[in-house]
């Protein structure tokens, strides 16, 4: 049996045949990289997606900071992860990649900054 | 009159990747104007991740990617004049620029490199009847509302339009717990990249309208509903398929136009099918020394090759600078069979570049297909083309040997599968 997926891994958008055979990935082509092999891969199992979103920030040029996990999460938990982001508050200077959410939901990942953001 | 070698209007990642590469290049007395409170341009506010691929070989999101470049441009103490508009621009390039602290001031520059960015098609430019509530915005700006200033516009979302910007905004809008119950789209293929329909729509569960378009609005103070009707193969509604959705929000995401108004002042020559400027190989307008890229040249759907253009235009900017015109008449590229607009769109042949990456975009989703590259009846270069998409950028490539010599001008087309 083969599946038809379209990588998100990056704007290219690649068009991934998968082959599965017995519950088995067997082949992955159409990839242009090797993320688009993972990609295929892990999409059949467990689909992870990178989360982007903003937290509060103050005294800040802005009233928000945009934030971004370092590594994908599974899909299935990107509303909970917006939850518990959701009254993170943070105060300015901010450097990029600074954690602002260690080990999210316990997947191992944390949530860094963006960007950066003088103190006001 | 002040005067500078180069002035770059627009601060954005087509303006600071110009400015870099001009000083990389030796060009020390550059100003980059920027209508802003920050460098950065719209990456700013596009929150979500995938640039970078190309420039960096990393996974950026789009504020990270704009602050390698702010950071570059301070490493190479670039000058950047910010909040500062610039209200008119002269074929002999004076640029007229306003701001608090100095008022009006007139300059010059001996090159200007144009990176003022694209803007949204409005409300008013689609023609959609009914009443004028609140609750109306192009997704971009909803985008600048949440991503930038913190505020959410509403609760239950319909988005007509299923460009990138509309789609990135129903899954931000999902995530930030709006109900978005669907993407309406004109056409009857999506306009956005195939990525995005994956990963912010069919991972949301969010339906996607193909051949759709919303037709009336309602409401005094606040959107309360719209009406969706199918369209036939002319894009007419088709009576009887009227559809309502009770929201408090629709967002546009139909389209993205070059901003044209400071060239179109200097009488810069426009293509119709970008609606930017029309440019030569060396990325210069029809106006000696003013040149050309990012956004306000084309509309792109990647950063990266916006700040490679922008390198291009502003190499192309030092090599005026340094050695004038480039010599003979210039021929031009055009659009073939299926193909809706290439850039550069002119070279020269008697002093072709060395290597020329032409822009290009098809009119329709083709497969199969074979890109034909040709100049009269002498064919250059044909690549066989697996799928093409008018979402996605495509690129025909031309060494300084093709071009050299010719006398006719180079055509781009498309040979659709028999």
């Amino acid at each position: 049996m083969t599946k038809e997926l379209v990588c998100v891994n990056c704007p290219l958008g690649c068009r991934l045949t998968v082959t599965v055979q017995h519950n088995q990935i067997t082949a992955v082509s159409g990839n242009s990289c090797p993320r688009g092999k993972t990609y295929a891969e892990s999409e059949c199992i467990r689909p992870m997606r990178i989360l982007t979103t903003t937290v509060r920030i103050t005294n800040a040029l802005h009233r928000v900071l945009p934030v971004i996990t370092e590594q994908e999460i599974p899909l299935d938990l990107v509303m909970k992860a917006m939850e518990a982001v959701r009254n993170v508050k943070v105060a300015a200077p901010i450097q990029v990649g600074d954690i602002i959410v260690e080990n999210l939901l316990g997947t191992g990942v944390n949530l860094v900054a963006a960007r950066s953001m003088k103190q006001l | 009159m002040k005067k500078y070698q180069a002035i770059i209007i627009g601060g954005g990642s087509a303006g600071l990747s110009a400015a870099v590469t001009l000083k990389k290049n030796g060009i020390e007395d550059i100003l980059v104007i920027e209508k802003d409170e920050e460098p950065g341009g719209i990456l700013e506010q596009c929150i979500h991740n995938g640039f970078g691929l190309q420039t960096f070989k990393e996974q950026l999101s789009g504020p990270a990617y704009a602050e390698r470049y702010v950071r570059m441009a301070e490493e190479y103490d670039v000058n950047i004049l910010l909040n500062t508009m610039v209200t008119k621009l002269t074929a002999d390039r004076v640029i007229e620029y306003v701001n608090a602290e100095e008022g009006t001031v007139q300059v010059q520059a001996d090159a200007v490199i144009l990176a003022v960015g694209c803007y949204e098609r409005p409300r008013g430019g689609i023609n959609i009847t009914g009443t004028r509530p609140a609750g109306i915005y192009t997704a971009g700006q909803a985008q600048r509302y949440l991503n930038i200033d913190g505020y959410m516009v509403g609760k239950r979302v319909m988005i007509l339009g299923s460009g990138d910007i509309g789609l990135i905004m129903a899954r931000r809008m999902t995530l930030e717990g709006a109900e978005v119950v669907g993407v309406a789209e004109l056409m009857p293929y999506s306009n956005g990249l195939p990525r995005n329909i994956k990963q912010c729509l069919e991972d949301f569960n969010i339906p996607l309208y193909l051949s759709h378009t919303i037709t009336e609005v309602f409401g005094t103070d606040r959107l309360e509903k719209v009406e969706m009707m199918e369209v036939d193969a002319k894009s007419n509604p088709i009576p009887g398929t009227e559809h309502y959705f009770n929201v408090d929000t629709l967002l546009l995401s139909v389209g993205l136009i070059p901003e044209n108004h400071l060239a179109d002042q200097a009488g810069i020559q426009m293509d119709p099918s970008t609606k930017g400027p029309v440019v030569d190989d060396r990325y210069m307008t029809s106006a000696e020394g003013i040149f050309a890229c990012g956004n306000g040249l084309h509309v792109h759907d990647l950063v990266d090759y916006v700040s490679l253009q922008a390198e291009k235009s502003a190499e192309g900017a030092v090599s005026y600078l340094q050695n004038g015109m480039p010599q003979g008449d210039a021929l031009r590229i055009q659009n073939g069979n299926q193909v809706s607009y290439c850039v550069p769109s002119k070279f020269y042949p008697q002093t072709p570049v060395e290597k020329l990456t032409v822009y290009f975009r098809v009119r329709e989703p083709l497969k199969n297909a074979t890109l034909i590259i040709r100049s009269g009846d002498k064919i250059i270069r044909t690549m066989k083309k697996r799928i093409l998409i008018p979402s996605v950028m495509e690129e025909a490539l031309l060494l300084k040997k093709d071009m050299s010599g010719l006398t006719e001008p180079i055509t781009i087309e498309i040979a659709e599968e028999k």
